[in-house]
């Protein structure tokens, strides 16, 4: 079988791939990653706040969305929001967002409430004295969560997270269904064009492979170094 | 001139009554040990006196604040009341130098270099100024506390409280750790210190309150205390714990 696999496509579409695919998928796993750790550590505070009313609307949103299938807040958000939006702006036409922006804002969305149950956990794990002697030395709610509380909890938490943003860098791929130019859209297409299935199919397969790989062995060796640290 | 007053404090879990009725007060520059078995509320206690652990019911003043009061700054009142807990809670992820800055820089706004200085300062009044750049991770317990008592003092408090600073720690580490505590008794800080050491309670004290179920039941001179303690109750505590 191996004796058709045609290798020279692969290395004609390789600046193509990397350049226009691995680059959009890096830029978006890259910014749904923050902007997912911002606002899931926001909902994560809001979760474990004393006030009832922020912690219900924490604890519903993350509910809600970690029921829904990626994929479906992918389309949901794509193709209902230029028209959400254009009800709310009173725009006459639906207004367009950027394929980009809009993969980053889902997958923000999305992430976050992995992300903040990552954070919840951190910061229930820490011992209750740590948020005591915070203030006893005369420090507000807001310094001992700023100052003592989350820094400790992001350390202990970070192997989690970053092992939570290799998956998301595989599940970017899914953007492939709004006909984004992703790694896996950039491999799709020449599939296509070629007619070089399994050529593409097979390579997109192998680069995942590798990146997830490297990047999980590099986590476990940095949680051997967390736990000393500790 | 009484720096803390407590007025008939009562606290309950549920059911549980964990503080029944208390009063006591401390005066400036005074000691007061506060002993009794486990589980009579003398850790609640201490942690009222700084709004840790709220009261249902009484009043506990320090130099003139009422802490139970709803309009009460907690935070800024906290700052001027030292704590040392029996865990030490040092910020891990902090060195030592950090660990000490931290509050005076967010809570009291002294600038970086002030608060580095006076950290030394206190560092090397507890012995400790050649582990400035460890980590609270890399120190014994005894060191550790110290470390935690210096990082209380550097707020520049009016009163200290402790809750069993020697309760965690392994018996060779306890002297260096009291050692401490005598030379601040001695400057004539205000303490109040919840402590199975009857040792430092003889050697420095002022009063000895003795706890049990929620109660005060005793509340005297430390002489008094140790020569004819009233109660029967305290009678048999001081038998059980200076026999060994």
């Amino acid at each position: 079988m191996l004796s058709g696999f045609d290798f020279q496509t692969i290395v004609h579409a390789l600046p193509y791939l990397f350049l226009t695919g691995m680059s959009f998928t890096l830029t978006l796993t890259l910014c749904a990653t923050i902007g997912g750790m911002i606002f899931g550590t926001l909902l994560a505070v809001m979760r474990l706040s004393d006030n009832r009313i922020l912690s219900v609307i924490a604890g519903g949103y993350v509910n809600l969305l970690r029921s829904l299938p990626l994929v479906l807040v992918i389309f949901w958000f794509y193709f209902l929001v230029p028209f959400l939006a254009q009800w709310l702006t009173g725009s006459s036409s639906p207004v367009r967002i950027d394929p980009f922006w809009s993969s980053v804002i889902t997958f923000t969305l999305f992430e976050a409430c992995y992300f903040c149950e990552i954070v919840r956990s951190g910061i229930q794990s820490l011992p209750r004295g740590q948020t005591l002697a915070a203030s006893a030395l005369g420090m507000t709610d807001r310094q001992a969560l700023f100052y003592v509380i989350l820094p400790q909890a992001l350390r202990n938490m970070l192997p989690l997270i970053l092992t939570q943003t290799i998956i998301l860098f595989q599940d970017t791929s899914l953007v492939y269904v709004l006909s984004i130019t992703d790694f896996l859209g950039a491999a799709a297409k020449i599939a296509q064009r070629d007619g070089r299935l399994l050529e593409m199919y097979v390579f997109a397969a192998v680069v995942y492979f590798i990146i997830s790989l490297i990047a999980s062995q590099a986590v476990r060796r940095l949680q051997k170094r967390v736990a000393i640290i500790r | 001139m009484s720096m803390i007053t407590l007025r008939d404090i009562s606290k309950t879990y549920g059911d549980f009554q964990v503080l029944s009725h208390c009063s006591t007060w401390v005066s400036k520059g005074e000691v007061v040990v506060v002993c009794g078995p486990s589980g009579s509320g003398k850790s609640t206690l201490i942690k009222t006196i700084n709004g840790l652990e709220p009261i249902d019911s009484g009043d506990i003043i320090v130099d003139g604040t009422t802490v139970s009061a709803p309009t009460t700054n907690l935070p800024l009142l906290r700052s001027r009341v030292g704590m040392v807990f029996q865990h030490f809670e040092l910020f891990p992820h902090l060195n030592i130098r950090e660990n000490l800055a931290l509050a005076q820089v967010k809570v009291l706004k002294r600038s970086k270099d002030a608060a580095m200085e006076k950290g030394m300062a206190l560092l090397d009044r507890v012995g400790l100024a050649a582990h400035a750049e460890k980590f609270p991770g890399q120190l014994s317990g005894g060191q550790q506390q110290r470390v935690a008592i210096a990082r209380a003092l550097a707020m520049d408090p009016i009163a200290m409280l402790f809750d069993e600073p020697t309760s965690a720690l392994d018996p060779e580490m306890i002297n260096e750790v009291l050692d401490v505590m005598v030379e601040l008794a001695r400057d004539g800080m205000t303490m109040m210190v919840v402590t199975h050491e009857m040792g430092f309670a003889r050697k420095v004290a002022n009063r000895v309150i003795f706890m049990d179920r929620g109660e005060i039941v005793e509340d005297a001179d430390k002489d008094d205390f140790f020569g004819k303690p009233r109660s029967e109750r305290a009678q048999q505590f001081l038998s059980k714990i200076l026999v060994h």
